[in-house]
Parts: C-alpha cells; structure tokens; sequence
C-alpha cells in the first residue's frame, strides 16, 4: 500500500484554501481544489467536493469573499478572494502551524530507547 | 459574525441550497472540461471528474453543516418525527399525557401554594423588617394583645423599630351598618392604628392616610375603603373619595381606597374580610384594656434579637393603665418575624405537602417508564433497522428523548390547565382559612418550576428505555421475530423494578394519607362541649342605651318572638360564639391571693340565659342564669370545669364567691369544657356571666337559635321578624354554627384532601402500571401459555400462575413501602392528632387496600391468560 495519501487534519484544508487565494487572487472553488492538489503534489487525500464546506465556513467567517463571475470559457462560476481579515487570520494560523510543525519535529526527532 | 451568519443561512436553506447546486454544477463542468482538453473520452472524463470530487451528497450535507444550524435541523427532524409517531399511536400518547398532566399539574399547583405562603415574601413593604408581637404567655386574643397606655408607652421607649403599630383586635365581622341604600347593610370595619399603613408600607391607590389629628378623641370621623369594597360597593368611582357616607347613623368622610394588593385578612386572619378602615382613637379605647394586637418595622440593621433583647428589658416595665399603676402590667413581648407569623405553623404541612407532590411525580415517571419500555419493544424492529441504515446510538437515543421531552411538555401544558382551574378556585374560595391563599396564581416562578420538572422528568422517564432500547443487540431483533427470551427477560426484569418501586412509592403516599386521614376523623370526633349542627346564628342589632335593664326587655322580647317561629327549638344571645372572636378577663376565689402565673386568662362570654341550651352546651352541676339575676352587689357566673377544678380543687364551687372580670360573683353553675378556639388544642378557663346582669356589657350580640330546619329555609322568616323589632337590623347572613368549626379545621381538610388525592392518584398509577407490566407479560407468553395448556395444564393453574406473579412484585413492593412508611411516617407525627406514627390499624387497612387493587390488576390479565385458546395461540405466530 505504497500510495496510501494522507488524510487531512481538521482545520488544514481552511488554511490551504485561505494560503492558495493570497497566492493565486481570485478563484472558483474548482480551481482552489485543483491548485491544492497540484501544490501537494497529490499527496493528500481531497475529495474536492469537500472544499466547499470550508469555502461556506470561510466565507461565513468572513475571511473570503465571494461572487458569481464568468470563467475564461464564457462559463458561470463563484469566484472567491481572501479579504483583509481573512489575511490576518492565515498570518496567524500559518505561525501556528509552523510553530506546531517545528516542535513535532523536535519530539519526533528524540531517538527512542535502544536506538542510540 | 459567524453565528448570525449560521441562522441567517438556517432561514434561507432553500436558495442557499440552489445556490450549491449551481455550484457544483459548474465545479463538474470545468472538471470535465479539463479533463477532454487532455484528450479524455466525454464519458471518461465525467467518470473522472465524479470520483475526484468524491461524494456529492457527502459534499452537500457538509456544507449543511458548516453553513448553518445542525443541531437545529437534526431536532426539527427528530420532532417531525416525533409528532407523526405520536399521532399514530394516539392512545399512548393520550394516557401518557394525562399521566404527566396529573402528576405536573399536581406539582405546580402545590408549588404554587408552597411559594405563595412560605417562599415569596410577603406582598408588602420590605417584609423582612416586620415583626409581630406577641405575648409570651396564653393563647387567646386579649394575651396577645396590649392596652392603650402600654402601646403608647412601648412606641416611646423603644430604640429598636422605626414605627410601632397595631390593630383593635375584637372588631368582628359585620360590625357595622351603612346606611343609606334602603335596608343598612353590615359591613366588616377594623380599627387600626393611625401609623398602620405607613408601618405596613402600604400607599392608598386613591387619596390619603389617616393624619394625626384624625386619631385623636372628637375628631372628624374618617374611613379608607378596601380595595374590593369599593369595587363591590361604589363600583370602582373615584369620586367617592372625598365624600361622606353613613356609617351606624355617624356621617363619616371616606379619605382613600387602599390598594388591590393588599388584604388584611389573609395577613393577619385568614378568612376574614374587611371592607372598610378607621382610625383608633387611644383615648377612646383607654379603658377597654388589652385590645391592640401590634406589629412593628424594624430600624434598618437591627436584628431580631437584638430587638427582642430590648423588648425583654421594656415589656415587664410597661403599664395596663398609667392611671391606676397599682393595676400593673405584667406584660411580656415575643418578638416574631411577620413571615413566620403568618406561615411558621404551616411550614410542616406545606413540606408533606410537597414531598407528596414529589411521590406522585416520580410515581409518574416510573410509569411512564414502564409505558416507553413496553412500547420500545414493540418498536425494537424499527430501531434496529434505523441503526442498520447507519443511525449512531447517539441519535437514537436523542430520538428518544425528543419524543419523552414532547411528552413531557404536551403533559406540562395539560398540567398547567389543571393547575390554573386549581389555583384560580383556591384564590377565590373563602372557606380555607389559609393566610396569602386569595394571591396564589401561576406565576413566573411556578412556570419556570413547571419547566424544570417537566424536563427532569422527560430525562429521568425517557433515559432508561432510551439507553435500553438503543443497545438492544441489532442482528438478534432482525433476525427473531421480537420474542427472544433472554432480552424478553432482561427487559422484564427492569419493568418489575420499575414496577416494585411504584408499589413502593405508592404505599408510602396511601400510609402517610391513611394516617393524615385517621387524625382528621378523630379530630372530627372530639367532643367539642357544644353541639355545632342543627345551630345557626346572626349578629343582633339593637339600641339598649348600655342601659342593662332595656337589654334585658328587647333580649327577652327578641327571644320570644324567635321562639315562637315555628321550627325553632330554643334560642339564646351570646356575644362571642365559641371558634370565632374571643376575649378573656381574670377569675380568682375571692379573698385569696395567687401567685404570678397561678391563675389563667379566662375565656369570657357575656350570654343570655337559654344560651348554654341553644349552643347545645352540657350543664354539669348547677343551673342556668336567670332573667332576675340582676343583683347589683353580687353578680352571678357559670364556670367551666376545668375553673371548676383549678379554682376549688375536690370542692363543690357552686355558690361560691368568686372575683370575676373585677367583680363579685357567685358560681351558680359548672359547665363542661367547650373547644372554645381550636379543635385540636386544650380547652382553657372559661366563664360566662349574665348580659342583664348591671355588671356586665356585651360586646355585641349574637343570636343563637337551635332548630332542625335547615338555616337557609328559616333565615328570612327570622330575618322578618328581628326586622319587626328593629327595622335598622342589618341584613347579616344566618349562618350555620358548624361553618365555624369547618372554618377552623379547614386547613387540615385542605391538607389531608389534597393528600388523599396525591394518595388516590398514586394508587391508580401504580395499578396501571402493575396491569401494563402483567399484561405485557401475558401478551408475550401467549405461546408459552398455549403449549403448556395444550399439555394439560388447567385455566385455574394459568390464571393462578400469573396471580402469582402479581403477588410476588406487589409483596416485594409493600414490604419496601412499609420499611420506608416507617422511617417516613416519624416525620409527620407532629401533624397527627391522637394517632400515633405507627399506628396499626392504618398500616394494615392501607397495606391490605394497595393489596387488593394490585391483585385486582392482576387479575384482569390473568383472566385473559385463562382464556387463550391453545390452538389459536399455537397457530399464531
């Protein structure tokens, strides 16, 4: 079971969604998913219908907007964009994480007994 | 933010839900677009874009979730649900809420009662701070009561209280007549002190207080209207005030109506009410003696021991009159909170009265219990097929106690109903001789209180069938066909310790009544030294001119002429009836001296002759008074027996000399003890002299007229003939003795009623719920019962097996109720009256009573268990 992907830990895909619309600017949620897919690399487990639980979730925390645009191919679409609150709030849970990150990789790092 | 977002979406699911699925929509597209662009097949690429966008279903109910209210959607399901089960099963749902809207509507209305008379405080001014004083000593009004001077002299000595007040405590019902609407109509008046109402804190809703100069002697003679009063009499015109009515044919001014909220009688004596109030004039009272009753308001941080400290010190020092300091006072003071004045007796009864309240509701509940199992298992197969389709045990367990909880709330409302009727009667009946009763209602503390048991209750009755229910084993339910043993037996087992509980329970209630029940019936049988029925009285007006010789002339002449009615046995004139008003004055041997505390406050009754004879009065030794005992030197009086034997211990008293009310008299006669004030309690000294006699003044006249009419057939025949006499005589009511002592026992017959009803119900609560449990037992083992009797066993041997079966949990439930009675029945003892706690007899007939109707619910099942016809049962599956 080589290509078992990982399955996301609750709260990550938010704070994908929310990094992915500052580095990208405006997005339909079909573009968010692929664009996350394609930055890891197909290594996580996404089904992409779930991205709109988190887009809703977002949007009703006021941390994305959204629109109902027109795609490149003349075709209906919402389009979402992170507003200023919304940045602030992946300032933060960015550090968070990438504090969190760091002291797990210490305490994983520590050789276990027998090990030396 | 988020929140109101949440709900903002719970309203708009619709176009939020539209707005998705464009979404979604457009998601696929773009999906399958790229996908042919990589040069994908139409069909391949849609198949792609589906599995890479995972559950479309999924995708929607998680965006449910974050977007607006789960838990909301998920309990209007569950109610949705709930409603449409329910209204299948319309009679379950029926006898469930009328189970719960007794029990609950029992519950509110003693909470109602309970917070009325001991909770709430008292609907007056900073209640806290009132106090009522009261002698330490005696028991009749005239010791708790204080003279003019000694009133005065504590309201200028005191350092503890901010006012000093008091009431005149013998004004009687009726004691007035207004006049001015053709015939005078009685109206009830009471003196009250001038500070009265600025003690109490109560402001007129319509005009002013007394003043001061209104309470001194020949001042303008001026009235407050009670509330009702003015409603009933002036029909609510603001314009009376101001103006002057005729009040026993003195003009005399009306100053202000009183506020709705506020009623003397059920304060300060229950059942009593005033129409209308004046000011005690001191100096005019003077030497009338102890007459006022007081109640003070405390200094603000003065505790009520600190005051009772300085009362103690005050009280012996006070004087009866300043005049005649020789006289002395002898007062003491005991200092009581208002609050526990007017309900501390009553905190006993109330907290039984609650406790079995609280019987019932678990009683309730266990029976409900009882009814969810059984329906539970008749439901196991749809639960087990909703956990199948991947319903968690915690849903089915909310499921559950969503619908226990719409019981519960259906039965709160039910219960609210009752307890509305209930507490509306009581506020307006007038026979109950409860202080607060008329301002009992449903308020925002009984709705709150309804709340909380109703949904303590739908927890405590839905849980255990709940958690039962959902952990039923899933494949054994499909896969049987409900009638597996093992789970039939675990099942059983919890209905027969519902069921022995509930025996239990009611066998506690049944025993507590039966013993509340056994002491109302003694105290209905104590002698009380009169004969109550077949009497009836009416308050006499006349003018004698406090001439006892013109008494004597219009007494004889008004005797004469009701005694002529026919119909009328005997009649006599009394000016206080025993059970009411009261007084007392001293009585000694003459010539001897007593020590402090020898001698008692002596009952005094100022009678006609032919009195003792028509109150039905029982003469020991002697004889009655005569017309002619009329002597100026030496007066005449009738002691009680137990004067009798206090006074002239193994003496013969008759023809003695005594010193009673201040004067001489000889004892002509020795009746025996009347209950002249209580029922339950002791008789005290009492006397009774003659009201021709020149020594003695009535203070007012009753007439007593023994007849075997019913008084309501004779009232306006005698009615008519007083109104010959003395066309001024008011239209009093003529009403029967036995009202009086009904008045008196009333709040025990409000007690123990309300607790044989608690008990009734209790009762056939639990014979409900032994047949539910029998019955279901029967219903389950109809193939059990089949094959047995088709190998021979006989209807009796059926029938008595499941008696059996009864006899057993009913044993088992009435051994722990009895071991519980006990331990209970210690804690209203002193509610009983000549029963003892343990009393035997009520024990047996209330353990033998739960008996038979237990065995008699379990015998309609077992009849029917009799019945079954083998072959049908056998054919039947």
């Amino acid at each position: 079971m080589a290509e078992v992907k990982l399955d996301l830990l609750q709260g990550t895909l938010d704070l994908m969604v929310l990094q992915t619309l500052l580095a990208m600017g405006t997005m339909h949620g079909y573009g968010i998913a692929r664009r996350i897919e394609q930055v890891s690399g197909d290594e996580i487990l996404l089904n992409q219908g779930t991205i709109y639980a988190s887009l809703v979730r977002l949007q009703q925390r006021g941390w994305i907007a959204a629109e109902w645009g027109t795609s490149d191919h003349n075709r209906k679409a919402k389009y979402y964009s992170i507003t200023r609150s919304g940045r602030k709030q992946l300032s933060e849970d960015a550090a968070h994480w990438q504090r969190l990150t760091r002291v797990m990789g210490r305490v994983l790092a520590t050789p276990g007994e027998g090990e030396l | 933010m988020e929140g109101l977002n949440r709900v903002r979406s719970f309203f708009k699911k619709r176009s939020r839900d539209m707005e998705l699925d464009a979404e979604l929509a457009a998601h696929l597209e773009l999906a399958v677009e790229e996908n042919m662009a990589r040069g994908m097949s139409a069909e391949e690429a849609r198949r792609r874009a589906l599995i890479s966008f995972g559950g479309v279903a999924q995708a929607k109910e998680q965006h449910g979730e974050a977007r607006g209210l789960p838990w909301l959607d998920v309990l209007l399901q569950d109610l949705r649900f709930t409603f449409r089960t329910l209204a299948r099963d319309r009679g379950f749902t029926m006898i469930a809420v009328i189970i719960l809207g007794l029990g609950i509507g029992a519950n509110i209305t003693v909470f109602s009662v309970v917070n009325t008379l001991l909770l709430r405080p008292l609907p007056l001014h900073n209640p806290q701070e009132l106090v009522r004083i009261l002698s330490k000593t005696g028991s009749g009004e005239s010791s708790m009561t204080y003279s003019s001077d000694a009133t005065e002299e504590f309201q200028r000595q005191n350092r503890s209280f901010q006012s000093v007040s008091g009431y005149y405590a013998f004004s009687g019902s009726d004691n007035l007549k207004l006049m001015g609407h053709g015939q005078p109509m009685p109206v009830t008046g009471l003196m009250v002190a001038g500070n009265f109402f600025q003690t109490l804190g109560v402001e007129p809703s319509i005009g002013r207080l007394f003043t001061a100069e209104e309470t001194l002697h020949k001042s303008r003679p001026v009235v407050l209207l009670s509330h009702a009063f003015w409603k009933r009499q002036y029909s609510g015109d603001r314009g009376i005030v101001g103006q002057t009515i005729e009040l026993n044919a003195t003009p005399v001014t009306v100053i202000g109506v009183l506020p709705d909220n506020f009623d003397f009688g059920s304060i300060f004596s229950p059942g009593y009410k005033v129409d209308m109030y004046g000011p005690v004039i001191f100096d005019d009272i003077r030497d009338e003696g102890n007459t006022m009753a007081l109640v003070a308001r405390l200094k603000p941080g003065v505790t009520l021991a600190k005051a009772q400290a300085e009362a103690d010190l005050l009280f012996p020092a006070l004087h009866f009159s300043v005049k005649h300091p020789e006289y002395g006072g002898g007062y003491t003071g005991r200092l009581l909170g208002l609050k526990d004045y007017v309900s501390g007796k009553l905190r006993r009864s109330l907290v039984v009265l609650w406790c079995a309240v609280g019987l019932i509701l678990l009683i309730v509940c266990v029976n409900l219990s009882n009814l969810l199992l059984a329906r539970g298992a008749a439901r196991s197969k749809e639960f087990a097929m909703r956990s199948a389709v991947g319903a968690p045990r915690s849903r089915l367990v909310r499921q559950l106690l969503t619908e226990s909880l719409v019981l519960s709330l259906a039965g709160a409302l039910l219960g609210l109903g009752i307890a509305f009727t209930v507490t509306t009667y009581l506020a307006y009946q007038g026979s109950i001789a409860l202080p607060l009763l008329s301002s009992v209602r449903i308020d925002g503390a009984a709705l709150a209180w309804t709340l909380l048991i109703a949904v303590t209750a739908a927890v405590f009755f839905g849980l255990a069938p709940g958690l039962r229910i959902s952990s039923a084993n899933l494949q054994e339910v499909l896969k049987d066909s409900g009638h597996s043993a093992s789970d039939g037996k675990k099942h059983e087992a919890l209905r027969s310790v519902l069921i022995v509980s509930e025996i239990a329970l009611a066998c506690v209630l049944l025993v507590g009544a039966g013993l509340l029940l056994r002491s109302f019936l003694r105290i209905l049988d104590v002698d009380l030294g009169f004969k109550p029925s077949q009497a009836a009285s009416i308050s006499l007006d006349y003018n004698d001119g406090n001439d006892a010789g013109k008494r004597s002339v219009i007494w004889q002449e008004a005797l004469r002429r009701v005694e002529a009615i026919p119909g009328v046995e005997t009649a006599g004139i009394t000016d206080n009836l025993p059970m009411s008003r009261n007084r007392s004055w001293g009585i000694s041997v003459k010539g001897k001296n007593y020590r402090p505390g020898e001698l008692e406050d002596t009952f005094v009754y100022v009678v006609s002759p032919g009195y003792l004879n028509a109150i039905g009065m029982h003469l020991v030794k002697g004889r009655d008074f005569r017309w002619d005992d009329t002597d100026k030197t030496l007066g005449t009086v009738i002691i009680n027996e137990t004067v009798a034997r206090r006074l002239w211990p193994g003496q013969d008293p008759i023809d003695r000399i005594a010193v009673a009310g201040g004067m001489d008299a000889r004892v002509i006669g020795v009746v025996a003890d009347v209950h002249e004030s209580s029922v339950e309690g002791t008789p005290g000294w009492q006397m009774y002299v003659s009201g021709v006699a020149p020594q003695f003044g009535p203070e007012g006249a009753q007439l007593v007229v023994r007849s075997k009419l019913p008084p309501e057939t004779l009232a306006s025949t005698v009615m008519s003939t007083l109104r010959e006499m003395n066309p001024a005589q008011p239209a009093t009511e003529f009403r029967p003795v036995q009202r009086l002592v009904d008045h008196v026992v009333s709040p025990r017959r409000f007690f123990v009623l309300l607790v044989s009803i608690f008990a009734g119900l209790g009762l056939v609560l639990a014979s409900l719920g032994i047949y539910g449990v029998i019955s279901y037992s029967v219903t389950r083992q109809t193939q059990e019962i089949g094959i047995r009797m088709a190998l021979g066993a006989s209807q009796a041997r059926v029938q008595w097996s499941v008696i059996w079966k009864t006899l057993t949990l009913a044993l088992i439930g009435i051994a722990t109720g009895t071991v519980a009675s006990l331990m209970i029945a210690h804690l209203i003892a002193s509610l009983l009256f000549a029963t003892p706690a343990t009393d035997l007899s009520t024990f047996l007939s209330m353990i033998l009573l739960l008996l038979m109707v237990a065995l008699l619910a379990g015998y309609i099942p077992a009849r029917r268990a009799s019945r079954i016809n083998p072959m049908i049962a056998l054919r039947n599956n």
